[in-house]
């Protein structure tokens, strides 16, 4: 064998890629298929040389070898053997057009679905079995007619032409739809499963949707209706031609002939596409898929509605009771800020009133104390004192103003007096509110 | 046999022998096989026995007594040799001597004495007879007596065909070397022929005979044959257009004729069949034939002509019906048509060059169909069985039958085939992963080494050897109308009568189907490093016969490389 010659490059090394020396075995091939080569031809008598070399063969290896071989040739599998009717054996092939062909060749269950090889197989058996000198050999008196009726149906259905012509008709092959009844009873879909399925034989579409089953989905359920209300149907009716014209009649007459066969079969195909599409429409009616989507679609549509009114009306009252609630806290409000105001007012009143009163407390103290003086207080004297009592109170705030206030409450005597205010100077002294010798007379 | 039959003593042929015809070929001193015409001038013998008073005719001349002489004339008897009765198809012998059952073995009961007495003649017999006149023939060809053969039987026929065969040849003093299939006898005839490459191969074997078609799809690796899938169909064959003639002039005749059907009587329907076979092997050649029966029915003389496509006319779904049989076998092959590189036609309805014609068109371009209507060097494809026949007689003519039959069993023919191609991941072009590239492909059996020289990135460098096993898909493409996907550029260039064209292509989808490979199991990696800037490096890869494999890699023109194995798969049990 030369060297191949390969024209896409290698790939480059990936990096990091290691080995050792450069190696790595990953796989075992797979599982080989043990075949028979054919020992011809001088390349294989090198092969016989090499494989015999210097050696024999255990009677084990013999064994697996003859056993574990792939075997090509076909065994006949028993797939079509059925056992004949005898009032079937007895048809006469002139009434060809009767005959059920499948039948015939013991392919009955199988009819449109058997393969060309199987029609092939299955004729040969029964050529095997009825070929008219196999009956003389068995001395029987059987006519060859059942032989013919064999013939004739190979003839049909080796004829990819006649055999749908054939297979349009083949009332074997049809199934009746259940009832209303029996559909009720449940069981919609083994019943009727098989109904479409075969009916898709004259789909000139393949494959034809499956009918499914309570889980398939919307869409496919809505495809698998459309499909058989689209049906695009090969099946044809000229199998079941009355007359049909031969060479020897007169031009007109095979016309009349061909015009009234063209006619029937239009009829019939008419026909044929009302059935189907009633046999749909009742396929629809019972299928309870159909009422579940429409049911479900409903509910879903019900509870959006639910749902949202729902929704509305919680907002609206949310709505409502935010404003009450927003209002009633604007009134609190400005109730508290009326009383607010008002209290406030009073208070400062108060306390004005109190401080009023205090300085009056305080101005009479110093009065009560005879202006600090022995005797009779000069002009001069107690101008001074109350100067220096108004700068007191000036410096002091209110609250001050009341605890000085206190402090005189109840002392009448002179020195008693003085030592309150001697002690309030030194305070705002001390605080650095008032300087030395601002206050004079109370130092 | 006697003992003085060993390998010094032998002189053997090739022999085919169908229920149709036989023949016979030697492979010359120069290593040529040729086909041997017998004493009539014919390579194609019919494989028929006649007897008139005791006197016995072969080939031509006994076809010829199927008219007046029907029932003892015996033909179409091959298949039923080592056979029960109950397990024969007397259809073909319709108008011959029809078999019958004796012993629950098939039997003819002919007159094939002087005396008026019938003879109950096994079918072993007259296969006897049949082989003996056809060593004769040989013999007198090769001046020396033929005493051995290698014979050409289908792929179904029975251990119990076989070694009937093997004594009805024996009673005529011919040792069977080996029973070689037909269509591998077909394979190698082509071959054998010098220059003729052993690369690898799928190839079809479509066998048309008489009465039986025969498909057969063949691994073909380096001259090491492997049956993948065949069909046997009786349903369409070399009668079957026959037939379709017959029909034709049977009517043509009554237009003449209106109450002389000739399909009504024994001796005017062997003269319609005769003449009509003749006139279809005329219309394989010309363009036209004629038809002409002396005294066809009512002492009416019936002449008339043919052309070739009324023929084909006549016959298109005995066409269609063999390509469908060729494509159905190739998928119970396991395999497409984009599979198959070879369809070799064998058979002598293969001659019909419509047959050959429509297989071309159901294949992809580059299928050579070997035929002579499609190949101007095709091989005749009725003379193939026996040249392959020939060819293996030469090469197995001094081997001791008992090497001979040793080679033959199981032990030695059942050899493991690699389930999946193996190959090596290159780069192509814009994808970034690998693309798988084939080193050897699925079916191939082991042991096998292969060797490629591949190239690297344009640089050199490093480069990874990645040896993975690959699966065969086929991708179906729908693509438009390629018309209509040009129809622009057509339109600009003339814009007046297009519109018809479009309207005819209209959805016009077209599928192109490709073979694309998937990339399954990784079974080894290996580093060739510092390749220098357009180098290549050889990869060799070998499959030892437990699966084994050993890889060696390294630059072209380099020492060492690198080299490892990987281990053989574990065994499935079961086997045991
Ligand atoms: N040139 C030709 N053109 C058309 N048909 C031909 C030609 N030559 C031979 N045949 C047909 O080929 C058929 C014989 O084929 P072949 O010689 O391969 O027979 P066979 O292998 O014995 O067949 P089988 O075993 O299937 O009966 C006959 O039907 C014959 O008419």
């Amino acid at each position: 064998m030369a060297t191949a010659q390969i024209q896409l490059p290698l790939p480059v090394l990936p990096t990091g890629w290691s080995a050792e020396k450069d190696f790595k075995s990953v796989n075992s091939l797979s599982t080989p298929v043990h075949r028979e080569i054919e020992p011809v031809g001088p390349h294989f008598l090198a092969h016989a040389r090499r494989k015999r070399h210097k050696r024999t063969f255990s009677e084990d290896e013999r064994i697996q070898a003859a056993e574990n071989v792939k075997k090509v040739e076909d065994v006949d599998d028993g797939d079509i053997s059925e056992t004949e009717d005898p009032v079937m054996l007895q048809r006469d092939a002139k009434d060809w057009k009767n005959q059920d062909h499948y039948a015939v060749l013991g392919l009955s269950k199988y009819r449109y679905k058997a393969t060309e090889d199987q029609i092939k197989r299955a004729h040969r058996k029964k050529v095997l079995r009825h070929h008219p000198d196999k009956k003389a050999a068995s001395g029987s008196n059987e006519d060859d007619s059942f032989f013919k009726c064999i013939q004739k149906a190979t003839e049909v259905l080796l004829d990819p032409v006649k055999r749908r012509q054939y297979d349009s008709v083949d009332e074997g092959a049809d199934r009746e739809p259940p009832s209303k009844k029996e559909t009720q009873k449940g069981n919609f879909f083994k019943l009727w499963a098989p109904i479409f399925e075969a009916e898709g034989r004259f789909s000139k579409k393949q494959p034809v949707p499956k009918l499914g089953n309570d889980k398939s989905t919307k869409q496919d359920v809505e495809s698998f209706y459309d499909f058989w209300y689209n049906f695009d149907s090969w099946r044809s009716f000229e199998y079941q031609d009355e007359d049909v014209p031969d060479d020897n009649e007169s031009r007109d007459q095979r016309r009349h002939i061909e015009r009234k066969n063209n006619n029937a079969r239009k009829k019939k195909k008419t026909e044929d596409s009302a059935r189907l599409r009633k046999l749909v429409d009742t396929a629809l009616d019972l299928d309870e898929r159909i009422k579940k989507f429409k049911q479900q679609e409903h509910a879903q549509k019900n509870k959006k509605r639910i749902e949202k009114e729902a929704e509305a009306k919680r907002a609206a009252e949310e709505a409502v009771k935010k404003k009450e609630e927003d209002e009633k806290a604007a009134k609190e409000k400005e109730a508290a800020d009326k009383a607010a105001k008002v209290d406030g007012k009073k208070a400062k009143e108060a306390a004005k009133n109190a401080a009023k009163k205090n300085k009056r407390v305080v101005r009479g103290a110093v009065k009560d104390a005879n202006y600090f003086a022995t005797g009779d207080a000069s002009a001069s004297q107690i101008d001074s004192v109350l100067n220096d009592v108004d700068l007191v109170i000036a410096k002091i705030d209110n609250e001050e103003l009341a605890a000085l206030t206190a402090n005189l409450n109840g002392k009448k005597d002179a020195s008693a007096i003085k030592g309150v205010f001697n002690e309030e100077v030194a305070r705002l002294k001390s605080a650095g509110k008032i300087k030395d010798g601002e206050v004079k007379s109370m130092e | 046999m006697s003992e003085e039959d060993g390998p010094a003593s032998r002189v053997a042929i090739g022999l085919s022998f169908g229920n149709t015809n036989s023949s016979i070929a030697y492979t010359s001193a120069e290593g040529k096989a040729e086909v041997i015409a017998n004493e009539e001038g014919d390579r194609q013998i019919p494989s028929i026995l006649s007897y008139v008073d005791g006197e016995q005719f072969q080939g031509a001349q006994a076809k010829a007594q199927l008219v007046r002489n029907a029932k003892n004339t015996v033909a179409y008897f091959r298949d039923f040799l080592g056979q029960e009765f109950k397990d024969i198809d007397p259809t073909p012998c319709h108008q011959s001597a029809h078999p019958i059952e004796k012993d629950s073995q098939v039997a003819f009961s002919i007159q094939d004495t002087e005396s008026e007495d019938v003879s109950t003649v096994s079918v072993s017999e007259i296969t006897t007879r049949h082989i003996r006149r056809l060593a004769v023939s040989a013999s007198d060809f090769l001046g020396k007596t033929v005493n051995a053969a290698v014979i050409t039987v289908p792929t179904n026929f029975s251990d119990a065909q076989k070694e009937a065969l093997r004594k009805a040849a024996a009673d005529a003093n011919i040792e069977v070397l080996q029973f070689i299939s037909e269509p591998i006898a077909a394979v190698l005839a082509y071959d054998a022929r010098p220059g003729a490459s052993l690369s690898d191969k799928v190839v079809v074997v479509a066998d048309f005979g008489g009465t039986r078609s025969d498909i057969a799809i063949i691994g073909s690796r380096g001259g090491i044959y492997t049956v993948l899938a065949t069909a046997h169909d009786w349903d369409v064959s070399g009668t079957k257009f026959d037939d379709k003639l017959m029909e034709f002039f049977a009517k043509e005749f009554m237009k003449k004729h209106k109450n002389e059907d000739p399909t009504k009587n024994d001796r005017a329907l062997a003269k319609l069949r005769l003449e009509s076979e003749a006139v279809k092997k005329a219309l394989s050649l010309g363009a036209s034939a004629s038809f002409s029966v002396e005294s066809l029915s009512g002492g009416y003389d019936f002449t008339n002509t043919i052309n070739r496509t009324r023929f084909e006319l006549l016959s298109t779904q005995i066409f269609a019906a063999m390509t469908r049989l060729i494509l159905q076998t190739v998928e119970k092959a396991e395999l497409d048509p984009l599979d198959i590189t070879d369809i070799i036609l064998a058979g002598g309805t293969s001659h019909i060059p419509r047959i050959a014609n429509n297989i071309k068109n159901s294949f992809p371009e580059g299928v050579n169909v070997w035929a002579p209507a499609t190949k101007s060097d095709a091989i005749n494809p009725s003379e193939l069985s026996a040249r392959g026949a020939a060819i293996q007689a030469s090469l197995i003519a001094d081997f001791e039958m008992e090497n001979i039959k040793e080679s033959c069993e199981p032990v030695v023919t059942v050899t493991p085939h690699l389930k999946h191609a193996l190959g090596v991941l290159c780069i192509s072009g814009d994808v970034a992963q690998g693309k798988f590239q084939p080193l050897i492909e699925a079916d191939t059996p082991t042991p096998i080494r292969r060797t490629a020289t591949i190239t690297t990135p344009r640089e050199g460098g490093d480069v990874l050897v990645k040896i993975v096993e690959g699966s065969r898909h086929i991708k179906v493409n729908k693509v438009e109308n390629p018309a209509k996907a040009n129809g622009a550029t057509a339109k600009e260039a003339d814009s007046d009568d297009s519109s018809e064209e479009e309207e005819d292509s209209d959805n016009d989808e077209e599928e192109t189907r490709e073979k694309v490979w998937h990339v399954g199991k990784v079974i080894a990696e290996l580093a060739v490093k510092g390749v220098k800037k357009g180098g290549k490096v050889e990869v060799q890869v070998d499959v030892r016969p437990d699966l084994a494999v050993s890889i060696i890699a390294r630059e072209v023109g380099a020492k060492g490389g690198v080299r490892g194995s990987v281990e053989a798969p574990k065994l499935e049990n079961g086997s045991a």
